[in-house]
């Protein structure tokens, strides 16, 4: 039994199923982040939690009390959306407190409340605004303040950085973080950036086509992605995947594919898998990430099986603190991450380095990781 | 599904309250727009002349009798004249309307000095009832005192113009003052249109080297598609309904030279006492605008949704 | 329609600005010609207008005719002047713009933020409502005021006014709501605000515009009626309309054409002065008339 279930949960627009049996049971304290590509069903279900959307089938459990069909307001939850959704003929005081007024909470509470919170958020010469004479980050802290003030068992947070510009954007990524670590309560967020998803989560639920594609901490996800979708959705510049053909020789199993020469360029895998080794013989994906295909220089010093091959560089990307270098390797175009001062030219061969520890391999028929 | 047992009461109310306060609206619409149609369509296949339908006795004072009502509409010249009427009422008001409201609207865009003055000039007949418009219009045509008159005392002894009390002319006074009142209403959906076209085509195609002549009948009046018809939808509804104006200026004479429908239909329900006849005359109304409104409520209402 | 000229400017030459300018105030005389006419005409004696002066102003000014129209005109039966139909009028137009203003806002709230399946087929039937010519229910709505007892009284009209202007009203909050955000709604409702309170805190404050723009629709075409009027209260419960063409097309005596000019003159006045206060409202009215507008 979680804090928050999410049990089996189902959601069906007429005929049509939109969300097909999630699972998920959230811990108290935990933050959860459900990312996909948009219409991947995770607005849906986060307004199911709210209560916003009907269940179609399943059940959705705070504190192991069944909330189908009960009120959005009786489930001791709060949500921070999109557009932050303030009223906008009420004074950025009134709007935190709107809630609590709902419930009936007197007067001087409120304004206790309300001032603890605004000093939390550092908002306090705010109080008498309107929403309209706000800047968006200051909107975004209101719109935290509200959500915060109720003390909700559960935060719902819907896309709350996308309206923001780049730079605010991180900076607020920090400060709901550092909220979140203080506080210790328990989130919900959805996002389409992977990044924040990353960045925030204590656990992920990569989303795609209504169903969960994979649940897991950032490192499981980002590490062992479990299929295809989930290892191109994370991570950026998206992971590198080469079909290459397992031949066994011996003890050692070899990723075989050619460089853009022709020369075939053959890869020993790390500790390979049984699974793996029934594929050989057989064409199967090899998922490497930029950062586990670098310059023989830059490969990681901790990891205790590199292979190189030679390549000729087709371009060179800048990007300040590193070089993408991109080449075509077994017909496919792949990203290197280089150092920033690498030697790499363009139209001239390079020596490339594999990370064979970080090398994973999908299954091209289901598209899921062989493990 | 989990629902039902634990939703509570006040959860449950709060679903069924949108509903509930629709419900007397859409109560009141179904009555007395779509039943009170039935009905009318109902008296129309019987031979009612006048109300009520039901004697102190209780007896029905009316008999079914189908189609005949309708058989006799389309045999009297009365009515004929009545269609006839409002094709070129309607043609022609449609027509000069959206040729006057077109042509204001694109000399009003050309960043006219005073648009903020002028325009309510333009727009102010719409605010003032058929029956003020009309009293006005009657008395300027009538040729004992208006215009016929006026020119006349400038010494032109034999110049006249009494269009309003000629059977020929007279439903023409009656589309120049409709004219009056709605062209400059068409003028702002056309202006609005113009508002709202991109500017940065325009410039394109200035520097594509587009005469002003060009750049209207190539770029611009092409863009005003949906401006268009919706002038055409609203004029053309408009038209049909005219009632009022006819009542204040020529009260549909002279002879029967300015009847419509609507006065038709006004004058066999209320003052001829042929009631079943009047409301076949309502139905064939309600068709012709049926036949513009419903494609066109039902095009608006799907791009909405998308 | 308060959007500036468009930068671009389509250039046009000295010759052809000043024939633009020409053909403008030409058609502002056109649409000023009635206005000036009921004006100058309404403040001089009958004598003026019989005698070819319809185009002058007055010689002898005097507000007779306004007295004459306002409160000794014969109309009735009584020569009660205008003024107990000008009342008949503003108390039919008061409670039907009130209460059809109040069910179109709660429609449209209802329409477009409790969505439910099959509300946008009731929606079209009820803007289709707002074009059926009246004349397919005149017959019906004469018979069901009958039976009520309603013919001929001021709540008769009020009735029927509120029953087929619902579907504007509806029309204009509908697509005023559209675009308001429906996150402000969830916001309020996660926040234990019900349908009524959302309503009422939330979307009503701003409402403002939308509730103008649908008074002054239903102020001008309820005050401008003539159908419904005449009939159902052609006699003493009579409209300011149905009043004025008694008093214009009346057959007795002479015709006092001055009168008939102050009166028509009054019976325009609030729609005229609400035009004059609130014009670009009014404006934004009538194109949403065009539903999207």
């Amino acid at each position: 039994m979680g804090f928050l279930d999410i049990d089996n949960a189902t959601k069906s627009y007429g005929a049509v199923e939109v969300l097909h049996k999630v699972d998920i049971a959230v811990e108290e304290g935990e933050f959860l982040v459900l990312v996909g590509p948009s219409g991947c069903g995770k607005s849906t279900l986060l307004n199911m939690i709210a209560g916003l959307e009907d269940i179609t089938s399943g059940e959705i459990r705070i504190k192991d009390q069944v909330m189908n069909g009960v009120h959005p307001s009786k489930r001791n939850i709060a949500m921070v959306f999109q557009s932050y959704a303030l009223y906008p003929n009420m004074t950025v005081g009134q709007n935190i407190t709107f809630g609590l007024e709902m419930h009936g909470v007197p007067k001087p509470e409120r304004d206790k409340a309300m001032a603890d919170v605004a000093k939390l958020l550092q908002i306090e010469q705010l109080l008498d605004r309107k929403p309209g004479q706000l800047s968006g980050g200051q909107r975004q802290r209101v719109a935290m303040g509200r959500a915060l003030v109720r003390n909700p068992d559960v935060f719902l947070f819907d896309e709350p950085l996308s309206n923001l510009d780049a730079k605010l954007r991180v900076d607020m990524r920090t400060e709901i973080k550092k909220l979140h670590q203080n506080l210790g309560t328990t989130i919900v967020y959805v996002t389409h950036d992977q990044i924040e998803a990353l960045t925030l989560s204590t656990r992920i639920a990569v989303m795609n086509g209504g169903y969960v594609q994979q649940l897991g901490t950032p490192k499981e996800i980002y590490d062992t992605p479990a299929n295809l979708f989930v290892a191109t959705f994370m991570g950026s510049p998206s992971m590198n995947l080469l079909p290459v053909k397992i031949v066994a020789e011996g003890d050692t199993l070899l990723a075989e594919t050619t460089s853009d020469a022709g020369a075939p360029v053959r890869l020993a895998v790390h500790a390979p898998s049984d699974a793996l080794k029934s594929f050989a013989g057989q064409t199967v994906t090899m998922g490497v990430r930029p950062e586990a295909l670098t310059d023989v220089d830059g490969a990681d010093q901790r990891s205790t099986h590199v292979e190189r091959f030679s390549n000729t560089v087709t371009v060179t990307e800048p990007a300040g603190s590193d070089t993408f270098v991109t080449t075509t390797i077994g017909g496919v175009e792949c990203i290197a991450r280089m150092r920033a001062d690498t030697d790499a030219r363009p139209g001239q061969p390079s020596e490339f380095a594999v990370n064979m520890e970080k090398a994973i391999f999908f299954d091209p028929k289901t598209e899921d990781r062989i493990v | 599904m989990a629902t039902g047992a634990e939703v509570d009461l006040r959860t449950r109310l709060q679903n069924w309250l949108p509903k509930l306060v629709l419900s007397p609206s859409l109560a009141m619409i179904f009555v007395f727009v779509y039943g009170f149609i039935l009905f009318t369509v109902y008296v129309s296949f019987t031979d009612s002349r006048i109300l009520p339908f039901v004697d102190k006795n209780g007896q029905t004072t009316y008999e079914l009798i189908g189609f005949s009502n309708y058989e006799k509409l389309f045999s009297l010249s009365h009515w004929d004249i009545s269609v006839m009427n409002m094709a070129i009422y309607a043609g022609l008001y449609i027509v000069i309307c959206t040729f006057i409201g077109l042509l204001l609207a694109i000399l009003l865009d050309q960043k006219i000095r005073g648009e903020g003055f002028i325009r309510p000039i333009f727009l102010y007949p719409m605010a003032l009832s058929f029956i003020v418009t009309g009293t006005a219009w009657k008395w300027m045509l009538d040729p004992a005192i208006g215009f016929e008159n006026i020119v006349q005392g400038w010494g032109w002894t034999t110049f006249t113009f009494d269009w309003i009390k000629n059977r020929d002319f007279a439903i023409y006074t009656v589309i120049l003052a409709a004219v009056w009142q709605s062209s400059g209403f068409t003028m702002a959906m056309f202006l609005a249109g113009l508002r709202g076209i991109d500017t940065e085509i325009l410039k394109a195609a200035q520097m594509d080297g587009a005469s002003n002549w060009n750049l209207y009948r190539r770029i611009i009046i092409p863009q005003l598609r949906p401006a268009f018809l919706s002038a055409f939808v609203i004029l053309a509804h408009l038209a049909i309904k005219t009632f009022d104006l006819v009542i204040a200026m020529t009260g549909g004479g002279p002879g029967r030279a300015t009847e419509l429908p609507a006065t038709f239909m006004y004058s066999y329900t209320f003052s001829r006492n042929q009631m079943g006849i009047g409301a076949a005359s309502a139905v064939i109304m309600l068709m012709t605008i049926a036949a513009i409104m419903i494609p066109y409520l039902y095009s608006e209402l799907r791009e909405r949704k998308s | 329609m308060s959007i500036a000229s468009q930068d671009a400017g389509i250039r046009t030459g000295r010759v052809a600005r000043t024939f633009i300018y020409l053909v403008l105030l030409l058609f502002a005389l056109f649409y000023l010609l009635p206005l000036y006419v009921m004006l100058v005409n309404s403040v001089k004696p009958l004598s003026e207008i019989t005698g070819g002066g319809m185009m002058s102003l007055p010689q002898v000014w005097t507000l007779e005719p306004w007295a004459k129209a306002w409160s000794t005109a014969q109309i009735g039966v009584e020569p009660t002047g205008l003024r107990p139909y000008f009342w008949n009028s503003i108390s039919m137009v008061v409670p039907a713009v009130a209460i059809s203003t109040i069910l179109g806002a709660l429609n449209g709230y209802v329409l477009t933020k409790w969505r439910f399946r099959g509300d946008t087929i009731l929606f079209g039937l009820m803007l289709f409502a707002c074009f059926i010519p009246f004349q397919i229910v005149l017959i019906p709505m004469a018979a069901v005021l009958g039976t009520l007892g309603l013919s001929g009284t001021t709540a008769g009209l009020v009735l029927v006014h509120l029953v087929y202007g619902i579907g504007f009203s509806t029309l204009y909050f509908r697509n005023y709501y559209a675009v308001f955000p429906t996150e402000l709604v969830r916001a309020a409702q996660i926040d234990g605000a019900g349908f009524f309170r959302i309503f009422w805190r939330i979307l009503l404050p701003s409402s403002g515009p939308i509730s103008v723009v649908c008074v002054i629709w239903q102020f001008t075409n309820i005050w401008n009626d003539f159908l419904f009027g005449a009939s159902f209260a052609s006699g003493d419960g009579a409209p300011m309309t149905v009043a004025l063409n008694n008093l214009v097309q009346s057959s007795t005596g002479v015709k006092e054409y001055n009168v008939h000019f102050a009166g028509a003159i009054l019976a325009a006045l609030p729609t005229l002065l609400v035009y004059i206060v609130a014009g670009r409202y009014f404006v934004r009215g009538l194109m949403a008339g065009s539903v999207k507008g």
